[in-house]
This record gives C-alpha cells, structure tokens and sequence, in this order.
C-alpha cells in the first residue's frame, strides 16, 4: 500500500472540512476524488500535501508505510508528493530554471545525489518539455507569472514530470482548460504513468476522465467519500448530476 | 560646532573665492538657529541621532595622508572598467594629481582644488542648489566642508567610462567629517556615477556629506550610491539633483550596511520634460537603522518622476521611507508614482513608510503606495511542496524581491556584483569591508551559494 489514510478529520480555523475520510491507493494505480464544489477536494489534497494552516483533528495517514503526518511539507515532497496546485502561485523574479534547479537538486541531495549540473540540468529541462509538449520558453520566465491559464496547468505537469513524484495530487487541473489544453495536460499525466507511481485525479467534470482513465472514481461530499466505484461511476454521476448525491445522502439521513 | 568654526574660521575658508566665505558665515548662522535635528521635527520623527551623539567624535581640519593610496582604494569588481576617484576620511586622495582634465575636456579631482582653479565655473553652481537655509545639516556643511569630488562633463560629452568615487573612512580615532561634491552636466552630456561609501576598520564615524549635481538641459546621469559602513558610523547624505529641460536621471540607492544612514533625496526638475527615476534597496538587521526620503519638486510641464524602494528588515532593524512629491501649479501632464515595500522578517523590525503627494493642479497622473508584510506564504508553501527547503525558499523568496531594484542597474559588472553582495548579505556573511566589499584588499572569493540565480 502506497497511501492508507484512515477516518482522516481535518478543520481549518475551528470548521472542521473533512468528516472522517478512508482511502486507499496502491501503487500503479489512478484513482479519481469528484464531487461538488466546496466539499473538501482541496483539503484533502492540501492535508495530504502538509500545508499547515490545516488541523488534523482525528485518524492518519500511512505512506510507504510511515506517519505521513509527522513531515513537514518539504519532506513530504522529497519523500515523493507532488501537488499541482489549483491555483498555481506567481512568484516574481523567480526564474523555472532557477525554481526547477533547486528542487532537483536539493531534492537529488535528499536522495544522497551530487547537484545537477548546469548542462545536465538543462538537458533534463528540453527532454521534460517535449514529453509535457511544452513548446514556449518559459525558462528565463519568473514562475507563473503573466501566465494563461492553461501555462500555468502545463507548467504543474512539466514540474510533475521533472520532480517524478510516487504519489501525484492533481487538484482540479482540469478547471480553466480550453480542450486542446486540456489533452496536453492528460497526455503528460499518461506518459509518466508507470507501475510504481500513483495519481490522485480531483476534477468536478468528468471530462478529464475521458482522457485519463482512472482505475477508481471516489465521490466527496460534505467532508466524507460516499461513493466509490471505478471509472462508470464518473459517467453515472455525469448523466444524473451531484443533486443525484445529495438526494441520496438526504434519503438515507431520513432512513438512519 | 559653532565655536569649533569661529576658532578656525581662517583655516577652513584658506581656499575659498570671496562668495563663499560669505556663504559659510550664513550658514554657520544659519544652523546656530536650526541646531541639530530632534525627533521632534516631523522629518526626523522616526530617526533618532542622540546615540549617535553620544559618541566622541574629532573634527579634523587638515588631511591626513600617510596611507597608501594603492592598497585602500583597490576595486574589485571583476571586469568593472571605471574612472577612480578616491576619498579618504573626506578629503580627496590622489596619487598623483589632485585634478585631471582629460582630452574631452572633463575635469575630475579635488573640489578645493577645483574652487582655485576654476572659481568661475564652481561660483555659478556650488552651494546654489543644497538648502543651506532649511536643512541643518546641509547648513553646517556648507560652514565647514573644504575639500570632497569635483567633476565637469562639458556639453555635449559623453563620458566613454563610469566614474567612481571611492568614499573610505578609515581612521585610529573617531571621525566627524564633513565633505563636499559637485557634479557638473553640461548640455547633452551624459554620465555613468557610481558612488561608493565604505569603512575600513570598526571604528565609529559620523559623516555628513552634500553632493550638488546639476544635469544641464538634455543630460542624461546614471547614478549609484553604494553604502557598506560599519554598524558604528552614521552616515548623513544629502544629495541634491537640479535639473534642467529634458534632463534624464536614473538613481539607484544601495544599502548594504551601516549603523544608522539617511538619504536625503531631493530633485529640483528646473524646466519642462525631465525625466528621473529613483530606485533603493536596504537590507538592514541588528539595531541598524536607514532612513529615505525622497523629495521632487516637479515645478515644470511635462515632467516624469517614479520611485521603487524595497527594503528587508530583520532582527531589531528600523527603516523609515519618506516620499515627497510635489507637483506645483503649472507643472501640467505630470507623470508621478511612489512605491514603498517593505517585508519585515521579526516581529522586533519596523518601518515607517509615507508616501506623500502635495498636488496644485488638476492635470496629472500620480500614484503612491506602500506595503509592509512578511513573505509570502502562499509562494513559500509552493516553493517547499516542490521540495525546497524553507531556508532555501525564503532565500529564493528574498533575492526574488530584491532583484525587482537590483535589475535595473545598468552596468553589468556591477549588476553581477551587486547580486552577489546581497546574496551574501542575505546569507548573513557580508558584514564591512573585510568580508569583501567593493574594494577589499583580500583575495577574491568565490562566491558560495546553494542556489544559483545566475540565468544559465
């Protein structure tokens, strides 16, 4: 088992967000958190990924075996997680190459590795780009800023693809993209898919799907998954819509 | 101080053209009625000197020069080719003549050498564009300054390389100095002017120091004032920017160290269609404390004025930012904005920022801001979810912020070289000169750091 996070209570501010979550992913596998908007995809993806300003009230989460939740964010990363961000952050003056070169490298020092260097580095740059189809030069340019929408998103898959994370959160990559964007960004995911890594999908359409498959589609909503099944559930949901969800969840309240 | 004058009136004025004299007796005068600042002036409100005058200091009347010249005043920025001019403890050092004119017909050396030579040509500008009357430190240079830099590019000049002045205190015993600089631009001439403040040793020192630069009409300057002092001097710099129709002027203010410096900033645009940008950098921490203010007067049409200061404070640092703009009644179409940003990096730092606008006329675009925060922590949770360290990341962060000024500096060796003075300052390793400044007599180091900004 790769990730194992059982009945995970997470609040923010004293509003508790996630309800009590179980998830499960192995290894080579792509799982899919859908659901309606404001039900804690974010969260879960930021409480996986470490960001402080979340408190974990309740439960844990295993990865590779060891309490994720005593790592601080950096170590989470360099232990192989990798988020791409929703809304990728602008940093001025701040050049990807010089962004990239630090995280490879202190990432490679983790590892025990020497540093890059300047040529290496920058052969590893091109050889991600073409895999990701990045085609524009973004390298001299500071990380995100001025970047379309659909730049930025690349840009995640293109970090995604230098940093080769075991465990990949993609949080709502999908949301902004025009369709030959969006293809992009599913045919990276698609080529960096091996037997040993693992991708958490959060979308709220089932559009990306179509282009990733996922092996396990998670339903959220308020704070718990309350539906799991593989990639038809995404299509059932597609047809019948989140009011489906609710009025289910309504239905067995009224039941229990 | 005015009894020190009235002892040595004679020496002090021994080179002096008869105006000048006459000027001195004002401003001697005139600083007995202002005496020296308290924080009960609103410009010196936030910036406290009484530890500054609890020090003991000498005021010497005479230079001395038993050093080697060679071994001070040795730059070494890598590549960077300039015109150097040195001055030691305030007094103009050379190791030959103590004024150059040069084929083109620029004058560089001494002032006091400059004002026996060619009283004509320093009558007409010297002391008419400081505020002897409402400033008084600028009051009691004008008493007692008797030597500092000269420099004349006749019109139409362009000077083929940048000029710069070497300003080092190093001295047994500590030092109230007092000196002078003129900067005279002819018409259509231009300029590169890197000015740099250093001490050598740990020794306390206060400077006050008024430079009068005058930009003839279509001049263009481009102007550097470095500072690296010791956290015992304190450093008063008063510069004052004349300038005429068309004149072009692009200021960059770095400051690196010092115990406690203030920069006073005061551009006079003196005709229509000017142009002058003023960008600071300050990275200050321990009790130190730097203190900005900006003044431009647009009292023509169609002039342009913008400011850029950053500054990063840490442990019990202070910073004060002061910007004044003035757009008188017919300055129509002017184009000003001001923007202060500040990030404190300890809840001990502080700053005190206000830029101001004093608007008379209704056809103008002006705008002024100011912020003061910590990093940011989205970029900081992004920077370290891609692994990065969060000592590396504020690193990155900082320079980050830091570069906005620090790229615009035009001169390529110095940029470099800036950069790697405030890497190293952000690393805490630069501290005075003996840890390499600009003209340190050690061997070079490389320069060691765990991220590597250089554009490959």
């Amino acid at each position: 088992m790769l990730l194992s996070i059982k009945n995970l209570h997470a609040s923010i501010n004293g509003k508790e967000i996630l309800k009590g979550i179980d998830l499960d992913i192995n290894q080579g596998e792509v799982h899919a958190i859908m659901g309606p908007n404001g039900t804690g995809k974010s969260t879960l993806a930021s409480v996986i990924a470490g960001r402080e300003v979340f408190d974990v009230t309740e439960g844990e989460i295993l990865y590779k075996n060891k309490n994720l939740l005593r790592l601080a964010v950096e170590e989470r990363a360099r232990e192989g997680i990798f988020l791409g961000f929703q809304y990728p952050v602008e940093i001025p003056g701040v050049s990807i190459t010089n962004f990239m070169r630090t995280a490879v490298n202190e990432l490679r020092k983790y590892k025990g590795l020497d540093p890059l260097s300047g040529g290496a580095f920058l052969k590893l740059m091109e050889e991600k780009k073409k895999l990701v189809e990045l085609t524009s030069n973004l390298a001299n340019r500071s990380v995100n800023e001025g970047f379309s929408g659909g730049e930025k998103k690349k840009n995640e898959i293109f970090q995604m693809a230098m940093l080769e994370p075991t465990l990949a959160i993609l949080d709502e990559t999908d949301s902004g993209l025009d369709i030959d964007a969006l293809r992009v960004v599913a045919n990276g995911v698609n080529k960096l898919r091996t037997k040993e890594n693992a991708f958490l999908v959060i979308t709220h359409y089932q559009r990306l799907l179509d282009y990733i498959i996922p092996d396990f589609v998670h339903v959220l909503f308020e704070g718990k998954i309350v539906k799991s099944g593989t990639k038809e559930l995404a299509l059932e949901l597609e047809e019948k819509g989140y009011d489906w969800i609710r009025k289910e969840q309504q239905d067995n309240g009224k039941a229990e | 101080m005015t009894g020190l004058y009235a002892d040595h009136r004679a020496a002090i004025a021994a080179n002096d053209y008869p105006a000048l004299t006459a000027r001195r007796e004002n401003a001697i005068h005139r600083f007995e009625e202002l005496g020296f600042p308290t924080t009960n002036l609103e410009a010196w409100k936030n910036t406290d000197l009484r530890e500054s005058f609890a020090k003991e200091y000498a005021v010497v009347l005479k230079p001395k020069q038993d050093v080697d010249v060679q071994k001070v005043f040795r730059c070494n920025i890598p590549h960077l080719d300039t015109a150097i001019m040195g001055q030691l403890n305030g007094w103009y050092v050379s190791k030959d003549v103590p004024l150059m004119e040069l084929g083109n017909g620029i004058i560089m050396g001494s002032l006091a050498e400059a004002m026996k030579k060619y009283p004509a040509l320093i009558g007409v500008h010297l002391g008419l564009y400081a505020d002897t009357n409402g400033d008084a430190f600028t009051a009691l240079n004008t008493a007692f300054s008797q030597d500092g830099v000269f420099i004349y590019v006749p019109d139409n000049v362009k000077s083929p390389k940048p000029v710069q002045i070497i300003n080092v205190i190093h001295n047994d015993e500590n030092l109230f100095l007092q000196s002078r600089n003129l900067i005279v631009l002819g018409k259509n001439s231009r300029l590169s002017l890197v000015h740099c403040d250093d001490s050598y040793n740990h020794q306390p020192s206060f400077s006050n120091v008024v430079t009068e630069i005058h930009l003839g009409e279509h001049a263009s300057l481009d102007h550097y004032k470095l500072q690296s002092l010791n956290n015992e001097s304190t450093l008063i710099s008063s510069v004052y920017f004349r300038m005429e129709a068309s004149a072009k002027l692009e200021s960059h203010y770095i400051s690196l160290n010092g115990g406690l410096l203030r920069n006073n900033i005061r551009i006079r645009f003196n005709g229509p269609h000017g142009d002058a940008k003023i960008y600071g950098i300050y990275l200050m921490d321990r009790k130190q404390h730097i203190d900005n203010q900006v003044f431009v007067d647009h009292a023509y049409p169609d002039c342009t004025s913008g400011e850029l200061f950053k500054g990063i404070l840490d442990e019990h640092s202070s910073g004060v930012f002061n910007g004044h703009v003035l757009v008188e009644r017919n300055a129509v179409r002017t184009n000003a904005y001001q923007s202060n940003k500040n990030i404190l990096l300890t809840e001990t730092a502080k700053v005190n920022s206000k830029p101001f606008l004093e608007i008379y006329n209704d056809d103008v675009k002006c705008s002024h801001g100011s912020t003061t925060g910590q990093l940011d922590q989205d970029a900081m949770y992004y920077l370290r979810q891609r692994g990065i360290g969060e000592d590396s990341a504020r690193m990155l962060l900082m320079y980050a912020y830091a570069d906005e000024v620090i790229s615009k500096i035009a001169i390529d060796p110095l940029r470099y070289r800036i950069e790697d003075m405030v890497k190293k300052r952000l690393q805490g390793e630069l501290q005075i000169c003996e840890a390499c400044v600009l003209h340190c007599n050690t061997p070079e180091q490389p320069v060691e750091f765990v991220i590597d900004m250089t554009k490959i």
